[in-house]
């Protein structure tokens, strides 16, 4: 009895002093309480395992052919039989189902889909990849090293006008304009939505960088002769990545977007690839007949789009300073 | 005042020089001419080409080709590749197509969207809050494409709504009463499908800046004074939050543009975004550039306006 009060007197006394938890696990608290931001999170652990699956199984180990066509099974709805008597016993679908249907040449859309998993994914990060490297480069440049003379004008007027020029081109008719004068190719919409998406992060980054760089973390570090390489991508980077990582989220989402609007308009990716954006467009013409071929692609996008717009929006949340306390 | 506007303005119009610099390089260094849009038809043959290239300027140096562009533009000259109209009229009258949508999508995203977002910042965590932010987020979700058709499907089933162009065909001879209530009757449909975006994406902003405006000291002041709770939110927090909305009324001017490729073409209606694509198709360079010059005009000119707008509405700010 009189231990135990003893301990707990010395267990009160010693807890204040115990660090109460890392700025991850504070991190994970609180987007675990974020329910929806969790579910979306399932979503996209679901997703990354059906797109590489799809690259795998479409592509290396051919499970699910994207390619054979089945003119007699065209239009078949999902889960229907194949006609065995007229389709070939080697090109039938994988489990003798066509899980999502066929399209109007006979071609299995789940498989198709598996693969534009891989490929519209591969659009988003690869895109948001460009835009956050350039942001990062062109707003760590001239937020620590914007007093530099350049000539007449200082390297953060210089970056920060630029960054007005590309504000003020309508962003989606100059990603058509471009997509649509290059040559279609997968790299080239991946690369032109980077280019074209960079302009918010690079003024996060800028403005995160001017106020960390008076803060005394910096000073501590430039006073101990620390090579600004490596103030900048160790100390300065790490801090001030969370609105980055926020917008980045947000822009996957985004690149998906714009890839299946560019689809519409027939500047999408081309075959054979198969994105969800095509698919989805492909299937608009074929609504009445075929309403799983405009569905199911338009619905995964939403699905997916949702997913990341909610996670980010919990990282939002939980990276949020003003709500850390609560 | 009056420097801060000079100065704002002479830079912007240095801007504006480089970017329509930088949009002529672009265009013009890409692959893919005119006169090789169509390249199966036999009756191309090279003495043509090379006609139409010398008509176009094409074979000059890059910078004599930007100031040929910006010449006819300025004398208003400018002709167009595809069809030799020039390029002003065209635009202009485009221009007036988009307008009455543009207007519309924009009444309708903001009488939507205050409410909306108001109602979830003051009941923060209510039912109503966390099914609006879910289907906003939804609706930010959808391509915009996807949404646009199963409403067509719906709509011309259920209401009938026309959903193809601005009129209906052969209604010239009308009286204009009808002709008017024709013209309303098609524009429900894009524009409400061009807004519902626009109420999803305002209506976040609404809500997380009055969660801002609420916290503030001044709010709790005016409860603590006893003033009635619709008093404190409209009086004294709406007026403060509203002051950033300020500033997005100019930058929407751009999306008079770029917003309605999409929705212009579902919906075939003879607009703006509309010229752009077909000029993109034909590489109609003129018809390409001078709508990207607008739009940076646009941009630049919301720009300076909210900035301007953000100045008057707010004393704590001072232009210098």
């Amino acid at each position: 009895m009189n231990n135990q009060t003893i301990d707990t007197a010395q267990e009160m006394h010693e807890e204040p002093l115990l660090p109460h938890e890392t700025p991850w696990e504070e991190f994970v608290r609180i987007f675990q309480k974020d329910r929806i931001a969790v579910a979306g999170c399932v979503i996209l652990a679901c997703l990354f395992v059906a797109a590489m699956a799809g690259k795998v199984l479409t592509e290396w180990v051919i499970v699910f052919d994207t390619e054979i066509v089945r003119l007699p099974d065209k239009f078949s709805p999902p889960l229907s039989f194949p006609s065995d008597e007229v389709v070939a016993l080697d090109i039938q679908p994988t489990f003798g189902v066509y899980v999502f249907g066929t399209d109007e040449l006979g071609r299995d859309v789940f498989a198709r889909m598996l693969q534009g998993a891989f490929v519209s994914l591969s659009i988003g990060f690869i895109a948001v990849g460009i835009s956050v490297f350039i942001g990062i480069l062109l707003g760590g440049l001239s937020g620590f090293y914007g007093k530099m003379k350049l000539g007449f004008m200082t390297v953060d007027t210089l970056i920060m006008r630029f960054t007005d020029v590309m504000l003020c081109f309508p962003t989606f008719f100059l990603i058509l304009t471009v997509v649509a004068l290059l040559p279609p190719s997968i790299y080239n919409i991946m690369i032109v939505i980077g280019l074209t998406s960079w302009m918010g992060t690079a003024r996060f980054v800028r403005a995160e960088f001017l106020s960390l760089r008076e803060q005394d973390f910096v000073i501590a570090a430039q006073a101990l002769g620390i090579p600004e390489r490596r103030i900048i991508f160790r100390h300065m980077v790490p801090n001030a990545i969370a609105p980055v990582l926020v917008s980045a989220t947000i822009g996957v989402a985004g690149a998906i977007l714009t890839e299946s609007a560019l689809s519409f308009l027939g500047f999408g990716v081309q075959p054979p690839y198969a994105t969800w954006g095509n698919i989805l467009s492909d299937g608009k013409g074929f609504i009445f007949d075929a309403p799983w071929l405009f569905f199911i692609p338009g619905f995964a996008i939403f699905v997916v789009v949702l997913a990341f717009n909610l996670v980010g929006e919990g990282l939002r949340e939980a990276l949020n300073p003003k709500l850390r306390s609560r | 005042m009056l420097a801060f506007i000079t100065r704002n303005v002479l830079q912007r119009i240095l801007l504006l020089v480089i970017v329509s610099i930088m949009a002529h390089s672009v265009i013009h260094l890409a692959p893919g001419e005119p006169s090789q849009v169509d390249p199966a038809n036999p009756r191309m043959k090279p003495e043509d080409i090379a006609r139409i290239r010398a008509a176009f300027h094409l074979d000059d140096p890059l910078y004599l080709q930007y100031v040929y562009w910006v010449k006819d533009l300025y004398s208003g000259e400018l002709k167009s590749f595809k069809d030799n109209q020039p390029v002003l009229p065209k635009i202009w009258g485009r221009f007036l197509n988009s307008l009455p949508l543009f207007i519309c999508a924009t009444l309708l995203v903001w009488t939507f969207a205050f409410p909306t977002g108001i109602h979830s910042a003051i009941r923060r965590g209510s039912v109503y809050d966390r099914s609006s932010t879910f289907v906003a987020y939804a609706l930010i979700s959808l391509p915009g494409f996807f949404l646009s058709y199963i409403m067509v499907l719906w709509v011309v089933e259920v209401f009938g709504v026309p959903v193809i162009g601005m009129k209906t065909f052969g209604i010239e001879g009308a009286q204009p009463v009808f002709r008017l209530m024709d013209r309303i009757w098609h524009l429900v449909i894009p524009s409400l499908m061009s807004a519902i975006l626009g109420v999803a994406v305002l209506s976040r902003y609404v809500r997380s800046q009055m969660l801002e405006v609420i916290g503030q000291d001044y709010v709790r002041t005016a409860r603590a004074k006893g003033l009635e709770e619709d008093t404190v939110i409209y009086r004294h927090a709406l007026r403060n939050g509203l002051l950033p909305f300020v500033t997005m009324f100019g930058l929407l001017l751009p999306g008079l543009i770029g917003g309605s490729v999409i929705f212009e073409q579902i919906f075939a209606w003879p607009g703006l975004g509309r010229l752009g694509y077909e000029a993109i198709l034909a590489r109609d360079f003129p018809v390409i550039l001078t709508i990207n010059f607008i739009a940076a005009v646009l941009t630049l000119a919301g720009t300076l306006l909210s900035d301007i707008l953000y100045a008057v509405v707010d004393p704590r700010i001072r232009l210098q």
